[in-house]
């Protein structure tokens, strides 16, 4: 009994001791000010985080607004409300799906990535060389990636959002017959900018930080060897995943329901 | 009054670059480090040598200041390593270069820029400078025709010598090599062998090999300390640890396969062991 209580409180204590490492990482690597060649840093990862997920996240909104608008139809139409279609789709986007689903791709393609690449940097003592010639890999490595994934998930939410709202026209109207014009027109009757929009864009924001934070965290915390390595990829999309879902759940009922 | 300024000189000249004082160090439960105490003598190159899983590279670590230890202290040039700021200790690294067991180049630069790196990153030197720099460094180590090639691109040999000249590249006082002849061809083995030999003479560099490599670091070393057990075994000149009476240091120096240090690991009887029956392990 008492080896129980002593493992759980041992497991509590790493626990603890993680997170606190975590926290002063990234207060090290993402606070001050970035040099001339910092912004070139970031620009390159910004290209590996945001322009090469930039695929999976259109065509998966492409395919979740088509989606929407089919499932959407279907039982709208039962209560003769079809006209309210773009409503449905844009709300469902803007609020929930988008911010959400953009954010688990962007764990699986790019967090996975950043943790992998980061690992191996330290299996293969990059990350110390660089300490030892005298630059802070915190700096130089770690902050231009975090500071891009910072930036790129909310711009791939978007992009997420308009593609998503596009394959549900592309479906409600061309395809089952909805009238177009009710489908803009209810859409834009109902979508409020700092509500909806705004709300969903600052999920977004949050989850990009978490997301981020959790990759280049386990890239750098790891143990340096292919199990490590392994593990710690494993780790980062579960534990993404599992934050941004518990997160949205918290945040929506700050934001929607009434809790605020 | 030139005198006492000449033998003021003399004395700086003559005080250990690197002084490493009642050092212990630990991981989990097992002591790495048991009171390690050695000095590094200025403009020489001093051998760290012992047998596998010593914590050799561990105690580079400890000078380098990438490792924290649980008592004692490391001095590089009067500073104590391990209780400066971050940024006082990045300041104290730019003064010193290490080679590393993997040669740890930057896996997304090329030749070129990965020797420049430092270069880029700690001065403000145009570009066209920078390039003269380069080219000397690598032709220092013959490879000036490879500056183009990815570190994915290079052998082992030739990935050691690259990183040997990004480690020379602002010209440090001092410079750690992790195990710099293991895995290599014995071609490759003599290249690096005369470029540390030559750096040492050329640069007047503060050198310290950490190997288990015997004949190759002999044959360089001015200074040789043997670390065993947490501790220095032995340490004198490469003639003096030749002869040295010790047993332990004995079997080291001479390569000898069983002795105080045993052969085989920690077991038990080796024939009840064998006629153990049911093929339990």
């Amino acid at each position: 009994m008492i080896h129980h209580v002593t493992a759980l409180g041992r497991r509590g204590c790493n626990l603890l001791e993680a997170m606190g490492r975590a926290g002063i990482f990234l207060a090290q690597s993402a606070v001050g000010v970035p040099s001339k060649e910092g912004w070139t840093l970031w620009l390159r990862q910004m290209h590996f985080v945001g322009v090469l997920s930039l695929a999976i996240v259109l065509v998966s909104g492409l395919f979740i607004g088509m989606v929407l608008a089919l499932q959407g139809y279907t039982i709208l139409v039962d209560f003769g409300a079809e006209q309210a279609l773009g409503q449905m789709v844009a709300l469902s986007l803007l609020r929930e799906l988008a911010p959400v689903v953009a954010a688990l791709l962007f764990a699986g393609r790019a967090g996975s990535a950043l943790t992998a690449e980061i690992g191996l940097m330290k299996a293969t003592e990059q990350l110390t060389s660089m300490e030892m010639i005298g630059v802070d890999p915190l700096r130089r490595v770690v902050a231009p990636r975090l500071w891009a994934g910072f930036v790129a998930l909310p711009v791939l939410t978007i992009g997420f959002s308009v593609v998503g709202i596009y394959g549900g026209y592309l479906v409600g109207v061309e395809w089952l017959g909805v009238f177009e014009g009710s489908y803009w027109s209810n859409m834009q009757a109902s979508v409020e900018f700092v509500n909806d929009i705004g709300n969903g864009m600052l999920k977004s924001l949050v989850f990009a930080v978490v997301v981020t934070w959790i990759a280049v965290f386990q890239g750098y915390d790891l143990i340096p060897t292919s199990e490590g390595i392994s593990r710690a990829t494993t780790r980062t999309v579960v534990y993404s995943s599992l934050a941004v879902l518990g997160l949205d759940f918290v945040l929506t009922a700050i934001m929607f329901g009434g809790l605020s | 009054m030139f005198d006492n300024y000449s033998r003021g000189a003399q004395a700086m000249s003559e005080s250990p670059f690197v002084v490493v004082e009642g050092l212990h160090f630990s991981r989990g439960d097992k002591d790495i480090f048991r009171g390690v105490a050695l000095q590094i003598p200025r403009g020489k190159i001093t051998a760290i040598m012992g047998p596998s899983g010593t914590g050799k590279t561990t105690l580079l670590k400890l000078i380098g200041g990438q490792l924290t230890p649980d008592a004692g202290r490391v001095l590089i040039d009067g500073e104590d390593v391990h209780r400066l700021s971050r940024k006082a200790l990045f300041a104290v690294r730019r003064r010193m270069g290490m080679l590393f067991q993997s040669g740890a180049l930057f896996s997304d630069l090329n030749v070129f820029e990965n020797v420049a790196f430092p270069l880029r990153v700690h001065t403000d030197l145009p570009d066209a400078m920078i390039r003269d720099l380069v080219l000397m460094k690598l032709e220092a180590v013959g490879l000036r025709g490879a500056r183009e090639l990815m570190s994915s691109e290079l052998s082992g040999g030739m990935a050691r010598r690259v990183a040997l000249a990004r480690a020379i590249a602002l010209d440090p006082e001092l410079i750690l090599y992790d195990e710099p002849f293991v895995g290599q061809d014995p071609i490759s083995k003599g290249v690096l062998v005369q470029l540390i030999k030559r750096l040492n003479d050329a640069l007047g560099l503060t050198a310290v090999v950490v190997s288990h490599d015997i004949g190759e670091t002999l044959s360089i070393a001015d200074y040789v300390y043997v670390i065993a057990d947490g501790q220095v075994m032995a340490h004198g000149t490469p003639k003096t640890l030749d002869v040295d009476q010790d047993p332990r240091v004995n079997q080291f120096v001479h390569g000898e396969p069983d002795g105080p240090v045993p052969f085989h690991y920690p077991a038990e009887d080796y024939f009840s062991d064998i006629l153990r029956e049911g093929g339990v392990r």
